[in-house]
Formats: structure tokens, C-alpha cells, sequence
């Protein structure tokens, strides 16, 4: 069976755009990102037996148009655009650190139940989207080019423009801010 | 001994670089008596996973 391409694309363009927006954090670039995934998908001649793998592949077309975007755009993510961030941060380790660095009672990590389940509900990757999105900007989009798009550290401190150990220091934001958040709006309730 | 803060930044850099002998043993020791570390590295690693797939397109 051959996909009515048109319609599949219809169906799955919001998906893509929605993964290149949370990257790109920039509705015209991703717009453009979008598109130009979507013309290689259509003059290409790959047969796909469902959707999902008619996705995935279209995600890792997407992906290389990110990359390209990411790195023509040099030295966007500016150390004094990640210091913008930083505000917020010390916030976060008010309420999650006491002042002997140990995590307080309320922020305790807990045990999250059976994440494999989580990944099989929509729901679970709405609110992965939506924490990734409050994410800070900048810290977002490091933290992005590192796990979405397989940047080892010492280019992404490149494309940066940051020294290698701020970078460390900015993905351990990013990990932190994002597993609190789903565990404070998704696992606090799925789990137990 | 490492405290918890100093914990979750070495349980971040595991995932992007290989720790040193004495970091890797101070966080070994440190996960052993905090249940709360410990079910935060097991964190780190649902969300690589969780990356993984998101970054893939290999989501329902």
C-alpha cells in the first residue's frame, strides 16, 4: 500500500511544525524549516507502509533542515542572551535546594512510575512539549541541539558561543527544569 | 561528602561527558544513602529516553 502523500502530509504537517517551532523558537524560520522538508518529501520516492514510519522519516528530514537553520544562524545563542536566563534559575534552586544544598522536602525526586506506559499516551507528550516550551529560550534550544538533534557539547559550546563548562552548567538547567516539571504535572499524578 | 545540588550537576554531566574516577565514586557513595538522587539519576535516564523518541518522531 502507497500513502495518499498529499493527505498524510496534510494530517502531519501541525505535528512538524510544532517540533520545529519548539526548536527554532521563531515561527518564520520554522515555517521555512517546515516547508522545505515538505518539498524533499514530495519529490521523494520512498514507499511507506503507515504513518508512523512515513513520520519518522519526515522528522529526520525536519531534523537536518533544524541543524542547517541552527548553524547559518551563528553565534544566535550569545552568552549575555544565556545570562537573560539565568534569573530564573536562581529562583528554582530557592525552592528546590536548601541552604546546605539538599533537596527540600517538597522537591524530594520521587520514584515515577513506569515511564515505557507514559511514552505510549499522547497526553504524556503534550505536557513533555509544554514543559520543554517553558523552558527558558536559550537554555531550551542547548538543551534541544544536545538531545534532539545530536550535538556533542564541544559544538554546541561552538555554535554557542559559550565556554564548555557553562554549557554543562546550562543542559543541568535544562534537565532539572524540565524533570520537575513532569513530575510536578504529569508523574506526581500518574504514578502510585 | 557531595551535596544534593552537587549531585544533580554530576548526574547531568554523566549523560554529556565521562566523569572523572573521584567524581564517579563520590557519586557512587552519594546515591547509595539518598533515595532522592537516586530516583533522580533514574530520571536523567527516562529523560534521554524520552528525548530520544520525541526527537525521532517516534511518538503515538
Amino acid at each position: 500500500m502507497d500513502l495518499d502523500r498529499q493527505s498524510e502530509l496534510n494530517a502531519l504537517r501541525p505535528d512538524l511544525l510544532r517540533f520545529a517551532r519548539l526548536q527554532l523558537r521563531d515561527a518564520g524560520a520554522a515555517e521555512d524549516a517546515v516547508q522545505e522538508t515538505l518539498l524533499a518529501a514530495l519529490t521523494g520516492s520512498h514507499r511507506f507502509e503507515s504513518r508512523s514510519s512515513y513520520k519518522t522519516w519526515l522528522i529526520s528530514i525536519l531534523r537536518n533542515k533544524i541543524i542547517d537553520t541552527i548553524r547559518s544562524q551563528s553565534r544566535e545563542v550569545s552568552a549575555s542572551s544565556l545570562a537573560d536566563d539565568e534569573a530564573g534559575d536562581d529562583l528554582l534552586d530557592d525552592t528546590l535546594f536548601n541552604r546546605r544544598g539538599h533537596w527540600t522536602d517538597a522537591a524530594a525526586p520521587g520514584r515515577w512510575a513506569d515511564p515505557e506506559a507514559s511514552f505510549e499516551q499522547q497526553q504524556f507528550w503534550k505536557v513533555f512539549e509544554a514543559c520543554l516550551d517553558h523552558l527558558p529560550a536559550k537554555t531550551a534550544r542547548v538543551f534541544m541541539m544536545r538531545e534532539f538533534l545530536g550535538f556533542e557539547t564541544d559544538e554546541i559550546c561552538k555554535e554557542a558561543g559559550i565556554s564548555t563548562s557553562n554549557c554543562w552548567v546550562v543542559l543541568h538547567r535544562a534537565r532539572l527544569g524540565l524533570r520537575t516539571c513532569l513530575e510536578t504535572n504529569w508523574f506526581a499524578g500518574a504514578g502510585t | 561528602m557531595l551535596s544534593c545540588q552537587q549531585a544533580t550537576e554530576l548526574m547531568s554531566q554523566e549523560q554529556d561527558r565521562p566523569l572523572r574516577l573521584a567524581e564517579r565514586l563520590g557519586l557512587r557513595l552519594h546515591v547509595l544513602i539518598c533515595s532522592a538522587c537516586s530516583n533522580y539519576r533514574r530520571q536523567m535516564n527516562v529523560l534521554r529516553a524520552a528525548c530520544r523518541r520525541f526527537g525521532s518522531g517516534g511518538t503515538p
